[in-house]
């Protein structure tokens, strides 16, 4: 485990010193960014818009019981934009697209293609694990931005139509403004950076230790989305604690 | 390997008492041999004698853990070689990038090492893969390749870097004996056109004797005999026997 360790940090470390490199990596960044989004946007938007109405659901009936129907909006704003839309985006791009660079680059660690790489002096890090990083960087924090407003608007829907809850639209994103500011959109977009980098470096290290055949590169694939995840809710606790008011 | 594509013509290549295992498997139990520049030098020896391993040292995949692997009279991985001398390696399996086009396979050297404008790639890949006798096929994916075609195209994406030296792992391995014969004639093609030096590692007879200027047999991680064709041919000692005249008929008999 701590080799595994190590080696992660020795990439990242790697990785962050080829950034300035990046330019010439853009077609490949760009290309991976669409990958990502395309991938992603459909199944981002209906897992925001249940998170968001499925929190209205369970706490917005028991607030209004006890008065405090006017807590709902910022209640639902910000669980979801501090907590629920940067960890569960992070988890479902992790087993959607974690899991996808640890089975492309495994098999090409298979296949010698990543040797025949290196024996044109093409750099790995740079060809494969640069663009990967920085595209997963922009992609995932743009995702959470998209993440949270969609579960917003599930929030409001729901709330307007459940009759327990019975909040209308303008009452539940009034509420929402005055509970959640610029700063914990903020605080959820710079967690999800961080978790970005934590999916990139776990993913592409697995990628690149492969070993064996296919069962290999299937062993790979599962490490990297299970590590991915335990590192995010740890890097979770270790986040919030850190950026705790 | 490196960018500047500044001199031409093959280099010696100096293997000295390498050694490399693997946990407690010993594969290579002190390997020497020279090449001289401009050779075809053909190391045979049969499946699981370290061949492989033997290669992918002396172009740098693996790090020697005893000995040393000298280029020109440079050590190999020495900032010298790696600035000065061109090398290729043309993988068992071809290694070609999946995700890329014939084309872009061809032309990856030179689109990284941001040698060439695209237009100028475009026209090297073609004049490549044409040399290769693959004219045309820049837009197919490697899937849509046989296993010959997939060889020809990592040797024209090698011969891109106009290498001083190419090593060949198992050239015509899954091919059928007439895409072996072609690969046999290209290897010694380029010899005679570049005057490169090609190292192969093989246990292909045929091809051994039809391209080799010398042959070295390497068996259990060491050389045996090393000699021109005719010589390793001649040589009485009855491992080179077994291995050189070994058929169907003979194994029945034994």
């Amino acid at each position: 485990m701590f080799e595994n360790i190590g080696e992660m940090v020795v990439l990242f470390w790697r990785t962050l010193m080829a950034v300035p490199l990046a330019w010439r990596q853009r077609q490949k960044v760009f290309d991976q960014f669409f990958e990502i989004g395309n991938a992603s946007l459909l199944m981002v938007c209906i897992l925001s818009f249940f998170i968001g109405g499925v929190i209205a659901l369970q706490t917005g009936p028991i607030l209004v019981e006890r008065g405090l129907a006017s807590a709902v909006g910022g209640l639902v704003g910000i669980s979801t934009c501090k907590e629920l839309a940067p960890v569960m985006m992070s988890i479902l791009i992790a087993g959607r697209i974690g899991s996808a660079m640890a089975a492309e680059i495994g098999s090409m660690r298979v296949y010698q293609e990543i040797d025949a790489l290196r024996t044109m002096n093409i750099n790995p890090i740079h060809y494969l694990v640069l663009p990967r990083m920085l595209a997963m960087a922009i992609a995932l924090p743009l995702l959470v931005i998209f993440s949270i407003l969609v579960s917003w608007l599930g929030g409001a829907m729901v709330s307007a139509a459940n009759n327990r809850i019975d909040i209308s639209f303008p009452a539940f994103f009034m509420n929402l403004r005055e509970v959640v500011d610029l700063a914990d959109v903020g605080n959820g977009l710079f967690k999800s950076f961080c978790f970005a980098l934590v999916i990139g470096v776990v993913s592409c290290h697995q990628g690149l230790v492969t070993r064996g055949g296919p069962r290999g590169i299937g062993r790979s694939v599962t490490k990297a989305v299970v590590n991915s995840i335990v590192l995010i809710v740890l890097f979770d606790y270790i986040l919030t604690r850190l950026l705790l008011k | 390997m490196n960018g500047s594509l500044s001199q031409n013509g093959g280099v010696s290549v100096e293997v000295r008492g390498l050694r490399r295992s693997f946990g407690a498997q010993e594969v290579l139990k002190g390997i020497d041999f020279t090449v001289k520049p401009g050779e075809v030098f053909v190391i045979m020896g049969p499946s699981g004698s370290g061949k492989s391993v033997l290669l992918r040292h002396i172009i740098g995949l693996e790090e020697p853990q005893a000995g040393e692997i000298l280029i020109n009279g440079k050590p190999i991985g020495s900032p010298e070689v790696m600035d000065n001398y061109r090398m290729a390696m043309v993988f068992q399996s071809g290694a070609l990038l999946n995700s890329l086009t014939v084309g872009e396979n061809v032309g990856l050297y030179l689109a990284e090492h941001g040698l060439k404008s695209p237009d100028e790639i475009s026209q090297i890949v073609a004049e490549k893969l044409e040399a290769v006798g693959l004219k045309g096929t820049e837009n197919k994916m490697p899937s849509e390749l046989s296993g010959g075609m997939k060889k020809r195209v990592a040797i024209a994406r090698a011969l891109v870097i106009e290498p001083q030296l190419i090593l060949y792992d198992e050239p015509t391995s899954e091919l059928d004996p007439l895409s072996a014969v072609v690969i046999g004639e290209e290897i010694r093609d380029l010899n005679d056109r570049i005057h490169v030096t090609s190292l192969v590692v093989s246990h292909d007879r045929d091809l051994a004797f039809g391209v080799a200027d010398r042959i070295a047999v390497i068996n259990e991680g060491r050389i045996i005999a090393m000699g021109t064709p005719d010589e390793v041919k001649g040589n009485p000692d009855p491992l080179i026997r077994k291995f050189l005249h070994a058929d169907f008929k003979r194994l029945n008999e034994s």
